[in-house]
């Protein structure tokens, strides 16, 4: 029998050892905790805050531990029920320049920890969440900027004298232009092409004297990826907002994006902050001599008022709106005190510097989305998702001074709605509106539940595979019993380090796993079986078993890896879950089986010379 | 176990016997369609669990008088689990209504809410389009790596079984209705591995043995590779069942579908490993002279354990 080298017995203790180490923090059950963060993202956590929440908590016999942590302060708890206590009564006690959030925090001891070992990510099936797919409706935002470079046209036109008796966005949302003549069109066109590079040039002409300007396929994709940048940040902000731990928000594709909240229990107010788009935009009240080309009416939210004009053109939107926070005005009124950045606080005091006695517009803007029917070509009726546009005023009050860069807006229903307009401002607005495609909720009972199933269904695989192989193979038996025990530890610590999230899905790919993995030691035992039965000695046909079964594991399991890595890049959710433990745990038990039950059988069998017969 | 089974034998039969189930599987799969689940239908799924036995059909009354049309109503696992199902609706917030509606008609009872699903319309397709490609190509790069690590004739036998236990098993799910949703994709994927598997282990030997046994016939070669590896095909299959049964009893609803399809997928990947790879073989007309110019076996010994 072939030498079975020192190095390898390393290998596999040291493999074991890792294996052993890194899956550890999974044993330790995690703390229901709050953490408590400042509203703003340039204030870190400090003692000072820990003193507040101590303080809050005083007088309440809660069993907690309170550690100040990099951006958070985290309070853990003994239990569920008070981990829901405690955040109620955070929630009272510190006034609304912080985050409540809930939280499940790792209790992996510190030698653990600083050797990086940290437990799995549990998937939202598992911990309970909810998980959202957003299509971001890109039309819009390219409408936007269509509308924004038109507004500069004109007022660029009028500057250069280009006489023009028509401009708008057309439905494909394209710049159309007529002139007076055909001179001023010239004229246009050497100006555009000087100063625009968006567009497709040369610049088409619909009708006699008019100009098309139609955005490039590059313009179109910068546009499209730059509005998705901006929802990502936006909804970060929000997510923030809304106080939830390890939240994922990411693009996903093209024009979508999914957000997953772990935890979160109230979906309705989820949605409900994340999809909104409303924004404000501040407009001066349109005179009796404005032209009705540069003016529109809007109607008053909530019907408080008579139907005003305001001026088309914009002071500002909320873009520029630094904080934004909610409270109440002397008469107990809500409100919400704005604070603009500097260019927004120069430009609101341009505007309201020459324009005292007049009044100030506050518009109200904000994108919905309803189905609509449509035919499709076979004459079906099929669902359309259709956004549009509400603009309502909120207020409209005379300029008494000059305005800076803070002020307030009153004028609001009520004070839930002031501190959203609040929360949407500060999270800022989003480039393009999106639609809900795909949502999923899992309670916290059912994560439970999950988590318990998926236990006892791999408890019960294991065992049963277990007693089956050590009834049949016996001394073997117990080799591969241990290298299917290992393999289990391995892929967990494997999944551990590469912080891998567990889902259901997954640990039914653990348990699959366990049933096939035994096939490489089948297989193994079946050929020394065989090379016994011919006659050979037992040594050497453990060592024929081994090589001549080598091969074959080799070529069935990376079949198998094909198979599994194909799911899981073109799979989602549940599909990619099952696929991430099915690719580890076939690399795993490769090793095991192999490497691990030939070092065990060396290990009993190998010092002995004179081998009569072994027990397989 | 040392087996001396006339395997071949049997070859006429279970040509039949296959043929007559792909017929019926895809004869199933025309009229009958698959059970989608809602994955791949869209629509919105919210399942409920009440304190005490759920009155399914005053829910399905109040549900109708709330103005949710065509809602299907079903317990779920067990009497206490409901779930309610309104397919191909485009409105994401239908699931939380309904919960509202419910809970406010029972105050008295404490309705714990275990999931709401919304799948929008274009989702649904997407995902039935990603499915079918993924499975595409996992078949055709199993081809390419038997094709490269064995021969043609064997990666041609090992797809004739691949596809024949796919078409079978979805065959079987259309054909009892049971809902096929994305796990249970994910499940007939890992069919295709398992059966895979099986196939090469087989191949393998059969491969071995036309190399290097005395024996001349290729039908006489196969049968005996096939008593040979029937030993270690029924233990692995064994094993990989009783893992299965454990998952299909306790692993809750949620993996139910997914075990049973590996279940069926197991029972007919291993038929299909013995009969239908081997069958295919021997009607490709393979003989020895086809791996005469391979290079020997042992040429991969740098990577023996």
């Amino acid at each position: 029998m072939k030498r079975y080298g020192t190095w390898k017995y390393f290998l596999i203790l040291i493999v074991l050892g890792f294996g052993i180490i890194y899956s550890l923090p999974n044993l330790y059950a995690p703390d229901p905790a709050v953490q408590v963060s400042y509203t703003s993202s340039s204030q870190t956590a400090d003692r000072l805050l820990a003193e507040r929440i101590e303080a809050a908590l005083i007088d309440n016999n809660l069993d907690v531990s309170i550690e100040l942590q990099d951006d958070y302060v985290l309070i853990r708890t003994d239990s569920y029920q008070n981990q829901l206590k405690l955040k109620d009564i955070l929630a009272n006690a510190l006034i609304n320049d912080v985050v409540i959030a809930l939280n499940l925090a790792p209790t992996t001891p510190k030698w653990l920890a600083d050797i990086g070992a940290a437990p799995m990510k549990l998937g939202l099936d598992l911990r309970g969440g909810v998980h959202f797919l957003m299509q971001v409706d890109t039309g819009t935002a390219l409408k936007n900027r269509q509308d924004g470079t038109l507004q500069d046209l004109r007022i660029r036109f009028r500057e250069e004298r280009i006489r023009y008796t028509q401009a708008l966005v057309q439905e494909d949302n394209s710049i159309f232009l007529k002139f007076n003549n055909s001179d001023f069109k010239q004229q246009a066109e050497e100006f555009i092409k000087d100063n625009y590079s968006q567009f497709n040039f040369p610049l088409p002409s619909e009708a006699e004297n008019s100009l098309v300007l139609s955005l490039s396929d590059l313009e179109i994709e910068q546009i499209e990826s730059d509005a998705i940048d901006q929802n990502l940040t936006t909804l970060r902000n929000r997510v923030n907002e809304l106080g939830v731990s390890e939240p994922i928000v990411q693009r996903q594709g093209k024009k979508r994006i999914v957000v997953q909240l772990p935890g979160i229990q109230d979906t309705a107010e989820a949605k409900n902050i994340l999809g909104k788009t409303a924004t404000l935009e501040f407009h001066l009240e349109a005179q009796m001599d404005t032209p009705r080309s540069r003016k529109t009416s809007y109607p008053y939210r909530n019907g408080r008022g008579a139907p005003a004009f305001l001026q088309d053109s914009v002071i500002l939107g909320g873009d520029q709106v630094a904080t934004a926070q909610a409270s109440f005005d002397e008469n107990g009124l809500p409100q919400v005190n704005i604070t603009l950045d500097g260019e927004g606080g120069s430009k609101m005091h341009r505007a309201t510097r020459g324009n005292i006695g007049k009044r100030l517009g506050v518009l109200f803007v904000e994108q919905k989305s309803r189905t609509i029917y449509e035919r499709d070509s076979s004459g079906k009726q099929v669902p359309v998702q259709e956004t549009y546009e509400v603009k309502e005023i909120i207020s409209l009050a005379t300029i008494r001074a000059a305005l800076g860069t803070t002020f307030r807006i009153t004028g609001l229903d009520s004070p839930s709605e002031s501190s959203e307009l609040a929360l949407l401002l500060r999270a800022g607005a989003l480039a393009a509106p999106m639609t809900f495609v795909e949502e999923r909720t899992v309670g916290p009972s059912l994560g439970a539940d999950n988590i318990q199933a998926g236990i006892f269904s791999m408890q019960l695989g294991l065992l049963l595979v277990l007693g089956f192989i050590l009834f049949y193979y016996r001394v073997f038996g117990i080799a591969a019993s241990l290298a299917l025990s290992f393999n289990i530890v391995l892929l967990v610590a494997i999944m551990s380090v590469l912080s891998a999230t567990l889902t259901l899905p997954g640990i039914a790919g653990i348990v699959l796993t366990v049933g096939m993995a035994v096939d490489a030691n089948v297989l193994i035992f079946s050929r020394i079986r065989e090379e016994l039965s011919r006659g050979r000695e037992p040594l050497e046909a453990i060592d024929a078993g081994y090589n001549r079964a080598f091969l074959t594991i080799w070529d069935a399991n990376v079949t198998t890896l094909i198979v599994a890595v194909i799911l899981l890049s073109y799979g989602t959710g549940p599909v990619k879950g099952f696929a991430i433990t099915l690719s580890i745990g076939i690399v795993t038990s490769m090793f095991t089986a192999i490497m691990g039950t030939r070092a065990f059988a060396n290990l009993i069998y190998g010092s002995k010379k004179n081998l009569e017969r072994i027990s397989i | 176990m040392n087996f001396n089974i006339d395997f071949l034998a049997w070859r006429k039969i279970a040509i039949v016997f296959s043929s007559i189930f792909l017929v019926i599987s895809i004869g199933s799969i025309a009229i009958k369609e698959l059970n989608w689940g809602l994955d791949f239908t869209g629509g919105t799924l919210v399942e409920l669990s009440y304190p005490e036995e759920a009155n399914i059909s005053e829910i399905r009354s109040s549900l109708s008088q709330g103005g949710f049309e065509g809602a299907q109503v079903a317990n779920f696992g067990s009497s206490r689990e409901v779930l309610i199902k309104l397919p191909g609706t485009v409105s994401d917030s239908l699931g939380s209504e309904i919960v509202s509606l419910l809970s406010k008609e029972n105050t008295d009872l404490n309705i714990d809410l275990r999931r709401i699903e919304y799948v929008g319309p274009q989702i649904g397709s997407e995902l039935r389009d990603d499915g079918g490609t993924s499975m595409l190509i996992a078949l055709a790069f199993m081809m390419l790596y038997i094709a490269f690590r064995f021969q043609s004739m064997f990666a041609g036998a090992a797809v004739i079984a691949l596809v024949h236990d796919v078409v079978i098993v979805v065959g079987i799910f259309s054909l009892i209705q049971i809902e096929f949703d994305l796990t249970v994709l994910a499940a007939i994927l890992a069919v295709i591995g398992y059966s895979l598997n099986d196939t090469i282990v087989v191949s393998d030997r059969i491969r071995e043995n036309l190399r290097s046994s005395e024996l001349e016939n290729t039908e006489e070669i196969i049968n005996k590779s096939l008593n040979q590896t029937l030993g270690r095909t029924l233990i692995t299959s064994l094993t990989t069942l009783l893992v299965l049964f454990s998952l299909y009893l306790l692993g809750g609803e949620l993996i139910k579908n997914f075990a049973l399809a590996l279940i069926f997928g197991v029972v007919i990947g291993t038929y299909s490993s013995i009969y239908i790879a081997a069958n295919a073989l021997i009607m490709m007309g393979m003989t020895k002279d086809h791996l005469k110019v391979e290079e020997p076996e042992n040429s991969d010994n740098n990577l023996l354990p």
